[in-house]
């Protein structure tokens, strides 16, 4: 198969399987069947298309506004560059994951409306191939709202109160700060540029003035509601009344990244990011990432419930990658495009962690985890690998990407945002190593014996944690391919 | 066949077609008979938009008894008029076809074939208004319209329907007579009731427009100059919005649609309004012209307003019912209010965005009433209470309605979001910044109240679980909604046809005034 | 006094519809209605009459001087509103009978009361 049409296959797969997946409802067996193919096969798409990144394949598959005299036609189109064929990879990878350790959780939660959940989750990740493949920014927005949609089932999954009130937060935030904010921007970036064509180096490039950037910037930062900057965050926090798979593939892979990938994607493709580092248009944001970096950290340590914790936590991981993008530097926006691969492969050990806690122990506070570590040790050891990982230490992969980072605040003269970026990684310490070593180190409470959850999760549930774990540390070793990979993106 | 007939045989096929249900009797025949009228209407619609949209003037004209305008009356139909009629016949055609399943809760089956009379009546009334040229036969074939549409409402189950058809009666018969005024003033100032000859007469000085030896006052005033004028546009203005049902004249709008017998909303919710505001785009850029309607009277400073509160107060008001059918009326309010917000811009993109969207919402406003009418052929109640749950017992109904739904709102790849596109980037493109800002908030309000139906019916527990066995409405009505509802999401993707013709249209509508 | 009939029909006008707001009672509403459109019946025939004007039916050319004809075509197109005029009327009343049928009553407030209560 052409790249082109490898491309529209990965876009098209997830939906057809989620069709498949509604087929078979009546036979729960298949229906996981089909999804891990679907799951296997998507990878291997994506695999091979990265042999073809540097040819820069693209497609356009139907006119959505027809042109006129005076303005190009905006078709429904796809291509693949570094940045986006890179999010494909590590969603597509950790759908796989993912749906292995579903099957394990939804099955001994005994969890209901189980093809509702498997069908939506994979058109979800279809909208987010369409986004990571997206050719200019209406498709990017279509999938973008496909997403929200998908989703909103999954976060109100549990159909209770508290889960409908969730619903509410996450839509009205999501789509309104798309509407409002997103459509808008693109909108603008219409009239400016005439086109809405990812290019490399840029198309407003010319079309406007510092001001006039920063205030579209602005427009664009805000209204990616999936990016979660604050005060925007909200919506994720409440997310987390979803099943654990939800939280761990969708709202700290898919989702979220999709929110910052399309920022580092208008940076690098519409802006440009010479354009960004010239006329200062992006500074505010700078200050605006580093200050929801801070506080969402913050935040994190005064939470108990462990998804809620872990939430906060991605919040302020995402910050990092807005960071790196508004910096505009090389080695910034790398290393934002690195830490989407870095932070993923974490925090959705993370999250398969406290869910295996969940099923393994019905445990969701970090103050009932004492002692716990002795019951449930393969589960631990992944997450104190993953918590490394996001903190940022080596032999960690999440290290290299925060060096990136860190050297673009100097390469920039930001020392303020260099000390943030130093004080955010001791709260990271501070707010996720306290769970591995109170289940390590502290005495399991004396009432706990009789309790139910004695043990590990199922193995559905610790294989694919293991897994990502394993990843974590993998990726300290294949930072050097990534940043090869992505430095391309650069390029005017 | 002669193609040069078809304009009249559009209007005279459906008016002579009426009395014949009324001979007909029999409730099967006379909707036989109906669905096939109206589907020959599509037809000669669809062929009429083929011949302009392909003929170098993009218009047909058609002189009545051979009688040469402008003594005697003139058919004509240009691209805007084409697209206008095309929709309207095909929502006549899908409503009618579904009409006997629909009505058999509804009305008793002794009086269809009265019932299949009157919706022909209408059916002719409206396409009159589209396809004449005579200022004067707007305002007959409006009556036509009204009169039959008031009998239609009528004739809803309960009795609130007589209350509401009364109400709008008197409205409706208000704003007629405020448009028959202004008719007669135009008449009074220029002794012409074609719309070409009176565009022309208007911009001419008053003493070459005056027979010789008449005393002026001011003979080299241009007759769109004088009072008398200023006096008949606001006359045919006022008339028409309050037809338009544009805030805050839109009183009658909610009740009516609410009461009314389902089928019958359906075909109204896609075809009065739009009509109205097809008379007002005439009214405004082809017989007054850009450079009075805007220029000299600040249209723009009356409309984009209203149009804007229209959106806003309508969303929120949709928000608070408690009935389906209320929710999408006062979503219908507002959604005039983006037709009249393009309009009111005076640029091409935005007629063209206002166009476009006459397209789309019929469509999916259509389809959406008839899912309420999917809905009510399964249960009584239409209240969010009673549709709880509704989304396990009619699966393809409620997914209907979802896709119609996401439609209003605006959402990628229905058509919803073509207009709302077309008209935020018209807003943009003429800097009406705060206008662009103020109509996405307005798809904010919409994501609000249709998504208070779509979690009623998937996320709320139903009170009595004795009916949770799946039971959608009848194939055929199921179908139909579909086909409205799935138009809206082809011409999401496929857009040439009603943008490419809008386009066109705006094109030949800023020609005329300018 | 040339305008005369004009003021008749702006009086007019106001009465009809000062009634149509003002009144309850449906029957009443309904007769401001017909006041309200008989006075545009009125402003269409005064504009077609033309002083000394005669019935446009051609005369003898031999009688020395050219007629003035009144026009006739406003009195064709209001004959066409009376039409309608009569229609809105006779179905507005055929309302009312079913409302009072329905409702026991031809008070709008008293109707609204009662659909409010239901």
């Amino acid at each position: 198969m052409s790249p082109e049409c490898l491309i529209v296959a990965a876009v098209l797969l997830p939906l057809i399987s989620a069709a498949l997946v509604v087929a078979c409802h009546q036979r729960p067996n298949l229906r996981e069947t089909v999804t891990l193919v679907s799951g296997g096969l998507l990878l291997a798409i994506v695999g091979r298309l990265t042999g073809s990144v540097d040819a820069r394949p693209a497609i356009n598959l139907v006119d959505v506004i027809p042109g006129s005299i005076d303005q190009a036609a905006i078709a429904i189109g796809f291509h693949a560059e570094p940045l986006g064929l890179l999010f494909a990879l590590v969603a597509s990878g950790l759908w796989i994951a993912t749906s292995v350790y579903s099957i394990g959780y939804m099955r001994s939660h005994g969890e209901q409306h189980q093809t509702r959940f498997f069908c939506c989750f994979a058109v979800a990740i279809g909208a987010v191939m369409g986004i990571a493949f997206a050719r200019n920014l209406l498709t990017l927005f279509l999938f973008y709202e496909v997403l929200t949609l998908s989703t909103y089932p999954l976060v109100t999954h549990h159909g209770s109160e508290a889960a409908k009130r969730a619903g509410r937060t996450y839509l009205g935030i999501l789509m309104g700060t798309s509407i409002v904010g997103l459509l808008l921007a693109i909108l603008w970036t219409w009239q400016l540029a005439g086109t809405l064509e990812f290019k490399a180096g840029g198309i407003l490039d010319g079309h406007v003035d510092p001001l006039t950037a920063g205030l579209l910037l602005a427009l664009f930062a805000f209204g990616t509601g999936k990016a979660a900057l604050m005060p925007l965050h909200r919506w994720l926090p409440a997310a987390m009344v979803a099943p654990t798979p939800v939280s761990a593939l969708l709202h700290a892979v898919a989702v979220v990244k999709a929110g910052v990938f399309t920022i580092l994607k208008v940076g690098v493709y519409i802006f440009g990011i010479d354009l960004l580092g010239r006329g200062g248009s992006s500074v505010w944001l700078m200050y605006v990432a580093a200050a929801t970096l801070l506080s969402a950290s913050l935040v994190a340590l005064t939470r108990d419930n462990l998804k809620e914790r872990l939430a906060y936590s991605t919040i302020s991981q995402l910050a990092y990658i807005v960071l790196g993008m508004s910096l505009a530097t090389k080695s910034s926006v790398i290393g934002g495009g690195m830490h989407i691969v870095m932070h993923a492969c974490g925090k959705i050990t993370l999250f398969f962690c406290a869910g295996a806690i969940l099923v393994g122990a019905h445990k969701t506070r970090v103050s009932q985890l004492d002692g716990l570590g002795r019951k449930m040790p393969w589960t631990f050891a992944a997450f104190t690998i993953a918590a490394l990982s996001v903190i940022g230490l080596p032999p960690m992969g999440g290290c290299w990407s925060k060096w990136l980072l860190a050297l673009g605040t100097v390469e920039m003269g930001q020392w303020p945002l260099l000390a943030v970026l130093m004080i955010s990684s001791l709260l990271n310490v501070a707010y996720l190593m306290p769970i591995p070593l109170r289940a390590f180190f502290r005495e399991p409470p004396e009432t706990d014996d009789e309790s139910p959850g004695t043990g590990e999760a199922p193995l559905a549930c610790v294989i694919p944690l293991c897994l990502t774990a394993a990843g974590c540390v993998v990726l300290f070793f294949c930072a050097d391919p990534i940043y090869q990979f992505l430095s391309s993106i650069t390029w005017k | 066949m002669n193609l040069e007939q078809l304009p009249i045989l559009q209007v005279i096929l459906p008016l002579l077609a009426a009395p014949c249900c009324l001979l007909l009797r029999r409730s099967r025949l006379a909707w036989g008979f109906a669905v096939l009228v109206s589907c020959s209407s599509l037809l000669i619609a669809a062929t009429q938009l083929h011949i302009i949209h392909h003929s170098a003037s993009g218009s047909i004209s058609y002189e009545i008894g051979g009688w040469a305008a402008p003594w005697g009356i003139e058919y004509r139909l240009d691209r805007l008029g084409g697209l206008v009629l095309l929709v309207l016949t095909a929502i006549a055609a899908v409503t009618l076809s579904v009409a006997r399943r629909l009505l058999q809760e509804e009305v008793p089956e002794e009086r269809h074939h009265l019932f299949f009379a009157t919706f022909l009546l209408c059916l002719a009334g409206l396409s009159g208004i589209v396809s004449t040229g005579d200022l004067f036969n707007v305002f007959v074939f409006l009556e036509i319209a009204s009169l039959s549409s008031y009998v239609l409402i009528s004739m809803g189950r309960s009795r609130r329907a007589l209350v509401a058809a009364f109400q709008y009666l008197v409205m409706g018969t208000i704003g007629s007579t405020f448009i028959l005024i202004g008719i007669g003033l135009a008449y009074m100032m220029t002794g012409t009731l074609n719309m070409a000859d009176l565009a022309q007469r208007l911009t001419m000085t008053l003493d070459s427009v005056y027979a010789e030896g008449a005393s002026i006052e001011n003979p080299a005033l241009p007759v769109n100059q004088t009072r008398t004028i200023l006096a008949a546009f606001a006359f045919l203005t006022v008339g028409l919005a309050l037809k338009l049902a544009l805030f805050p004249l839109h009183a009658w709008l909610p009740n009516a649609y609410a009461t009314a017998p389902t089928v019958v909303s359906t075909f109204l919710a896609g075809t009065s309004t739009k009509v109205a505001y097809y008379v007002l785009l005439r009214v405004t850029f082809t017989i007054f012209g850009l450079a009075f309607t805007f220029g000299q009277v600040g249209l723009q400073f009356l409309l984009t307003p209203l149009a804007i509160m229209a959106i806003l107060v309508a969303s929120t008001i949709a928000i608070y019912q408690g009935d389906i059918r209320r929710i999408l009326a006062y979503s219908s309010v507002a959604q005039i209010g983006y037709l009249v917000l393009g309009l009111s811009f005076a640029t091409q993109a935005g007629l063209t965005a206002g166009i476009v969207h006459l397209f789309n919402h019929a469509l999916m406003k259509s389809g959406l009433f008839l899912v309420v009418g999917c809905i009510a052929t399964r249960q009584a109640g239409l209240t969010l209470e009673s549709i709880r749950g509704l989304g396990r017992r009619m699966p393809l109904t409620m997914a209907a309605f979802v896709v119609g739904g996401l439609g209003l709102i605006g959402v990628p790849l229905t058509s919803g979001f073509i207009s709302k596109w077309l008209l935020v980037s018209a807003a943009l493109e003429s800097g009406r910044w705060l206008v662009a800002v103020l109509v996405v908030t307005g798809s904010l309000l919409a994501v609000v109240y249709v998504w208070r139906v779509v979690e009623a019916a998937y996320f709320l527990e139903p009170d009595d679980k004795t009916t949770s066995e799946p039971h959608d409405a009848p194939a055929g009505l199921l179908a139909a909604a579909w086909v409205l509802l799935g138009a809206t999401l082809v011409f999401g993707i496929y857009t040439d046809l009603p943008v490419g013709v809008a386009r066109e249209a705006a094109a030949s509508l800023m020609g005329v005034g300018s | 006094m040339g305008l005369f009939n004009y003021w008749t029909v702006i009086v007019l006008m106001m009465v009809g519809f000062y009634t149509v707001i003002a009144r309850n009672n449906l029957i009443k509403t309904m007769i401001g209605l017909g006041i309200f459109q008989v006075s545009v019946f009125m402003l269409y025939i005064s504009m077609g009459k033309i002083a000394d004007g005669t019935a446009p039916i051609r005369v003898q050319p031999s009688a020395g001087h050219e007629a003035i004809y009144s026009n006739p075509l406003p009195h064709v197109l209001i004959l066409t509103a009376i039409v309608v005029g009569v229609a809105t009327t006779a179905l507005g009343l055929a309302l009312i009978i079913r409302i009072r049928e329905a409702y026991g009553s031809i008070e709008e407030d008293e109707i609204l009361e009662m659909d409010r209560n239901s």
